[in-house]
């Protein structure tokens, strides 16, 4: 190859990145500015591509009936989903990296399969199942149903986090006077623990976001999300805008804080 | 006491046999070394006495008690795992003291011990460190030295020495020699280094293919093997195998010359005799030179005797070159003699 | 305890939830979609398919599957091979890119409302080039073309990062001698991704793949945010059956139709880039 066609390589590769970068910057970069512009810079035309820092929308989103309910109703019920998840899925990661059981290839494709189902789906039946039990429309309800969303990720990533840690780390603690239990605290916990934190936050982050369950199963108590869905051809431009935004600022400390992990989660994952 | 009894274990992985009916006792305070190629099912056999595999047969004792039933921690046993295996969360410090506070020694005992046996492993400067910070060699101690600040009835080491470089791991085998003397600790040592092995043990077990096929003292292995295996897999090079016709009479035909043998009724038996065990003389057994290699103190010669490859160590004043034809005398009390039906050593 | 029981201890919880939430939901749904007052009948999804809206929504979804998941798919290779290639700014890089796996696919829509609503930035930057002179209403039923578009580009926008995430994990799992030894023996660079690289992410396509039609068929709230009524897809036909119509077996049977696809599209998938045994990685 050439030099000059090794240079023009190297700047289409750039450009190509830059480029990239660019298409999932701007949109977010729009959406910040509508934020931060007023309510009435926001309907105005044609818009300015700088944002006014003025606080209006947010002060009307926060001011709006139901809206700052919605939003703990969400953090109530990602909290919740992240715990249950966790709780349950965590062991069951465990056995599968640690122990050969019969029925060992049956639950791990039991636990794929449900990827292949559009899992939102069951709440509908869910939400006339609820009624009977007297936990329709209620935070409880939700969380068990995102639980389910979240349970097939949060075994299968416990799962890779717990097969990186080689088996003799435990093995040596037993040697060394550890219980079973005791070497799992004092040498798998610390290791495996900002794994789990971050399996945690991918499954807060699966509920915080979750549309359809939210809105099929709750009617006073909705979740941010549900709320807006709900209020999408009613409520005007600057409310939907800083709700959007409300929406996405998790997200970006979400991805920030599990970075590293995200890769790693996925490469054994699939197989 | 500490006296560590195998009856006919066995241990399978699904169709794989790893471990055939091991029988074995390791007597209190001895260093014994087991020794095998690589795969022969060393770990596998430690692993069971340290109770992390139970055996798919047979009975593990460890002092008077059967110990099957008892987890690792219940067994007073420590163990150097062959990747180490050092908590990477935990400093060199906190790694070789995590067992004495499990065992909730006093701090000011422990704070002792690790020091202690670190400086024995000439890890001491190593001490605030993490497993992440340190070099596999110096890993392989801490490792060792986390075992040995247990002060166990039963130390298990899997290949702990395999990662140093030679001056080193010459320099911690005599340490290692020398703690485990003085202390009650009876030690089983895996390898698959022969001078190792010899080096330290009072007995070795040699494995091969899951099962032992021979435990003796170092000197009493190298000069008796019990089979074929053992006399190939000792020694380096290893001992001379020829094919031997009977003229009868306990008498036995190998290559041009006849030697006195056991008196067995066989068509074929095998003459065996350690390369050392010659030297050259005006008549002896026919060999033409293919190879000389001049180790230092000694020639190593390759030979072609009757289709057969032979090897002789001689000694370097003699000046041996390829082509030469050359007669090599056995010592008489040096030669063995096999059954090639069941490989075994003829009395 | 005996430690044999250990590992069935552990997996009971999550049993027991799958069985709970998952499978009996499902045959819940079966039953509702396929029983009518106490019978096995089809009656359900006559009715639904007979409604003039079904077609469209089956069109819909279909071709928005269609048109983006192909568009991930190169996206999300080319990715993930320039990001491979990088090595200042990668971390940075990949954050950015993977930002929005964490974006709801409400927020994606809201916040590509803002670019085509009709005060919105499109119709701004159009009027500040001279293309126009009154911003004009680019989301309406006049412009089907436009509504397809806006809520294409959010789909891509919003979900490529998963498909990402599992080719550059997939990536990672590729030793890298593969490679070396491919160029040793003369591949170029576009023959080394061919020859080497996508035959050996099989297994990751494969997730990538299946997890993204599964929820290209799940699309809801960007189509309700961006086009409302104006693009009737199987979810929101769905949401609307159980809540305007209140015809729980109307949306029981649809919600089946989407099952169904799913299920039908995952095999075929998995057919396709099926790894031969013994060939794995
Ligand atoms: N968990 C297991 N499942 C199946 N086979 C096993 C398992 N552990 C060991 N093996 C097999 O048992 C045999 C003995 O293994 P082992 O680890 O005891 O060998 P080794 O003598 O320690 O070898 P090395 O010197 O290489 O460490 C090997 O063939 C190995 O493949
Ligand atoms: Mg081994």
């Amino acid at each position: 190859m050439s030099g000059d066609m090794r240079l023009a390589s190297r700047y289409l590769y750039g450009a190509t990145i830059a480029l990239l970068t660019i298409w999932v910057l701007v949109p977010l970069g729009l959406l910040l500015i509508n934020t931060l512009s007023s309510p009435e810079a926001v309907n105005a035309f044609p818009k300015r591509f700088w944002p006014e820092f003025d606080l209006g929308s947010l002060r009307f989103f926060a001011g709006f009936d139901g809206m700052i309910d919605a939003l703990f109703n969400s953090i109530w019920v990602a909290g919740l989903t992240m715990v249950l998840s966790i709780l349950i899925g965590a062991p069951a990661g465990y056995a599968l990296s640690r122990f050969d059981f019969p029925g060992k290839e049956t639950f791990r494709l039991l636990v794929l399969l449900t990827r292949a189902f559009p899992l939102p789906l069951l709440a509908l039946p869910m939400a006339i199942a609820f009624i009977r039990l007297g936990i329709d429309d209620t935070i409880f309800g939700l969380g068990l149903v995102h639980t389910m969303l979240a349970l097939p990720f949060a075994v299968l990533i416990t799962f890779s986090l717990f097969s990186g840690i080689p088996i003799e780390l435990e093995e040596a603690a037993w040697t060394l006077g550890c219980t079973r239990f005791g070497a799992f605290c004092r040498v798998v916990l610390p290791l495996i623990l900002p794994g789990i934190t971050a399996s945690a936050i991918f499954a807060f982050v699966i509920s915080w976001n979750e549309v359809f369950a939210a809105a099929v199963l709750t009617i006073e108590n909705r979740t941010l999300t549900a709320f807006l869905l709900q209020n999408l051809d009613t409520s005007p431009l600057h409310l939907k805008f800083a709700g959007g935004f409300i929406l996405v600022v998790p997200a970006l400390v979400f991805i920030f804080a599990v970075r590293k992990y995200l890769f790693a989660m996925w490469g054994i994952a699939n197989r | 006491m500490a006296e560590i009894r195998l009856r006919n274990i066995a241990k399978r992985f699904g169709d794989y046999q790893a471990l055939h009916s091991i029988d074995l006792t390791i007597a209190d305070r001895e260093f014994m070394v087991l020794l095998g190629a690589s795969g022969c099912g060393k770990t596998t056999l430690l692993r069971i006495i340290a109770g992390l595999e139970s055996p798919s047969e047979g009975e593990v004792w460890i002092g008077d008690k059967r110990v099957d039933d008892l987890p690792p921690r219940e067994r007073g046993i420590s163990m150097v795992f062959q990747n180490y295996a050092i908590f990477p969360h935990l400093t060199v410090f906190d790694n070789i003291g995590f067992g004495l506070k499990m065992h909730r020694l006093p701090q000011k005992t422990i704070r002792e011990r690790v020091h202690r046996t670190a400086k024995m492993m000439h890890i001491e400067q190593l001490l605030d460190r993490y497993s992440g910070q340190i070099s596999g060699g110096q890993r392989q101690r801490v490792a060792v030295a986390r075992a040995l600040a247990m002060e166990p009835d039963v130390i298990l080491m899997d290949e702990p020495l395999s990662n140093l470089d030679a001056l080193l791991r010459l320099e911690m085998r005599a340490e290692l020699k020398g703690v485990l003397a003085q202390s009650d600790t009876t030690a089983i040592y895996v390898t698959h280094d022969q001078i190792e092995a010899m080096s330290l043990a009072d007995r070795i077990s040699v494995m091969h293919r899951g099962k032992i096929v021979q435990s003796d003292s170092p000197v009493h292995l190298y000069r008796y093997p019990a089979d074929r295996f053992v006399a190939g897999f000792i020694g380096n090079p290893p001992m001379n195998i020829l094919p031997a016709t009977p003229i009868g009479d306990g008498r036995w035909q190998v290559a041009n010359r006849e030697f006195e043998g056991p008196r067995v009724d066989a068509k074929n038996i095998e003459f065996a005799i350690r390369p050392e065990d010659m030297h050259l003389a005006d008549e002896g057994i026919e060999g033409r030179v293919q190879v000389v290699e001049p180790l230092g103190p000694h020639l190593l010669l390759t030979c072609d005797v009757a289709g057969c490859p032979f090897r002789a160590t001689v000694d370097n004043d003699h000046a041996v070159n390829p082509g030469d034809i050359r007669y090599f005398a056995p010592q008489p009390d040096r030669i063995r003699w096999f059954d090639p039906l069941t490989d075994l050593a003829l009395a | 305890m005996r430690p044999h029981l250990l590992p069935w201890l552990l997996i009971l919880p999550v049993t027991v939830f799958l069985g709970v939430f998952f499978l009996a939901p499902f045959v819940m749904v079966a039953k509702q979609a396929f029983v009518v007052d106490g019978v096995f009948s089809l009656g359900h999804f006559a009715q639904v398919a007979s409604h003039w809206k079904f077609p469209i929504a089956l069109k819909n979804t279909l071709l928005l599957a269609l048109a983006v998941v192909p568009v991930q798919l190169a996206l999300a290779l080319l990715m993930a091979t320039l990001v491979t290639k990088m090595r200042k700014g990668r971390d940075l890089v990949l954050y950015i890119w993977t930002i929005p796996l964490g974006i709801s696919d409400l927020a994606a829509g809201i916040i590509w409302l803002a670019i085509f609503e009709q005060s919105g930035f499109l119709n701004s930057m159009l009027v500040a080039l001279g293309l126009g002179e009154t911003p004009s209403v680019l989301l309406s039923y006049q412009s089907p073309g436009m509504v397809f578009l806006a809520i294409a580009l959010a789909e891509i926008w919003r979900a490529t990062a998963i498909m990402l995430v599992i080719l550059v994990a997939g990536i990672g799992l590729i030793p890298k001698e593969y490679h070396e030894a491919a160029s040793v023996f003369g591949a170029s660079p576009w023959q080394r991704f061919l020859r080497v690289t996508l035959p050996l992410l099989r297994p990751s396509l494969q997730t990538a793949l299946v997890l993204r039609v599964i929820l290209a068929f799940e699309v809801f709230a960007v189509v309700v945010a961006l086009g409302g009524s104006l693009f009737p897809v199987l979810m929101s036909e769905t949401y609307a059956y159980q809540f305007e119509l209140l015809d729980s077996g109307g949306a029981a049977a649809i919600a089946l139709v989407i099952l169904g696809i799913s299920v039908a599209f995952t095999l075929v998938i998995l057919r396709i880039l099926r790894v031969p045994k013994g060939a794995q990685a």
